[in-house]
């Protein structure tokens, strides 16, 4: 099947092409084109952009900000991005990793969309020509998200304080069980003063694990401070069922592979 | 619809074609072009028999489309041998028994060809990793991985 496909130079006129029916927005094409391939009728136009700001990464006094057309393997090579390497990396084989775009991921419906996880751990701001919005209230609203987004911007946490685990059945690369992020701050005593905790495959887009965040405030990080979060991990969660495993599982193993992320 | 061109670089030589605007690289390089070395296995990304390398990065085709690699290079497998003589990664697929039905195996080189030509003395975990986007349902990999480590050997011999 053929697709109308429309270049733009600017996010303006990409956007106003993206109102006609039937036209979604190329960005790997991991997402879209693959749709496309499977049938989806729904796909009959595709509009992409050559902007060259939205491939760019930005950092600055902590502060980053990265193109939504940066790829997942620009990200896992960049020198100060090393905290998130892991998380890029978790994202597909390596050509996938040459396409796949970060403004993609937060699109990518469970079991994809590991990066989109991190990106909610890091509580990030995702920009669009309509403003910014924080991650949580685009990720509820994705489905009827119209504009381009064009970055997601977030400040680095300090050194060790993003956690990330992936879990699959295929080393070293398969399709996500589950994925865990995780922000951390602790007191000098070593209590949790304040966490983040994004779950992937717990619902059908990432999800923060509000309970378990609660429940580790004031705690230490050993297997008795960490036990009533780890209790209440799956709280509000609606994982997934698919060929990977079942929502019964994933809410079973949810408190173990916790548990491994806070103690490592 | 209307006819939209493309023009790139295949495997050294200059190419222009006229395609219906969305096709995927995958259909330009077979049904257009003539190249059959890229496969179309799962069509979703997953199984890699269709990896290319464009610019010196590796590409799924067949979730690419022709129209975004305008003005780039192209390999495939069908360009790596010169003047009749296998390249490395061919003769060491073939030495190690590394191809059964052969469907996996120019996603898997071209994906091995990516690898040696960033690392050329790459680890068994590091050939691992770089094969970790192609599927083979014949050979349970090891094979593979040996031909690559082969290939890697021969390439360093070589240049020593």
């Amino acid at each position: 099947m053929a697709l109308a496909l429309q270049t733009f130079a600017t996010v303006r006129d990409a956007n106003a092409a993206l109102k006609a029916q039937g036209t979604r927005y190329l960005g790997g094409g991991t997402l879209v084109v693959r749709a496309a391939n499977e049938g989806d009728v729904a796909v009959s136009g595709l509009v992409r952009l050559t902007d060259p700001a939205l491939s760019a990464i930005a950092v600055a006094a902590g502060k980053i900000r990265i193109g939504a057309s940066v790829t997942m393997a620009a990200v896992a090579r960049h020198p100060e991005l090393g905290a998130l390497a892991k998380a890029a990396r978790a994202v597909g084989g390596p050509a996938v990793r040459n396409m796949a775009t970060v403004g993609g991921n937060l699109f990518a419906p469970a079991p994809y969309g590991d990066f989109a996880v991190a990106l909610l751990a890091l509580d990030a701001t995702i920009t669009t020509d309509d403003g910014e919005l924080p991650i949580e209230a685009f990720l509820s609203g994705r489905d009827s998200s119209r504009a381009i987004v064009t970055s997601v911007g977030f400040t680095l946490p300090k050194a060790d304080g993003f956690r990330f685990l992936k879990v699959s059945r295929i080393k070293p690369k398969g399709v996500s069980v589950l994925s865990i992020a995780a922000v951390i701050e602790q007191a000098a005593d070593g209590t949790v003063s304040s966490a983040r905790i994004a779950l992937g495959c717990m619902a059908d887009r990432p999800v923060r694990a509000k309970a378990a965040e609660e429940a580790l405030k004031g705690k230490t990080l050993d297997r008795n401070g960490i036990a009533p979060a780890l209790a209440a991990a799956a709280e509000g969660t609606t994982p997934i069922t698919d060929p990977i495993a079942s929502a019964w599982y994933r809410a079973e193993v949810l408190p173990v592979h916790l548990g491994r992320l806070l103690l490592s | 619809m209307a006819k939209v061109p493309v023009q790139f670089t295949l495997n050294g030589s200059e190419k222009a074609e006229f395609i219906d605007s969305g096709t995927t690289l995958l259909n330009a390089l077979r049904d257009k072009i003539g190249d059959t070395s890229p496969k179309g296995g799962c069509q979703q990304g997953t199984c890699g028999a269709c990896s290319v390398i464009v610019d010196g990065e590796l590409r799924l085709s067949c979730l690419t489309l022709a129209e975004t690699c305008n003005g780039t290079a192209i390999t495939t497998t069908s360009g790596l041998a010169e003047g009749g003589v296998l390249h490395p990664l061919q003769r060491a697929f073939l030495d190690t028994f590394a191809t059964q039905c052969g469907f996996c195996t120019p996603g898997m080189i071209m994906a091995a060809k990516v690898l040696l030509d960033h690392t050329p003395n790459p680890s068994r975990d590091e050939v691992v990793e770089a094969l970790s986007g192609n599927i083979c349902r014949c050979t349970g990999y090891e094979p593979i991985i040996q031909a690559v480590l082969t290939a890697a050997r021969a390439n360093s011999q070589n240049a020593a």
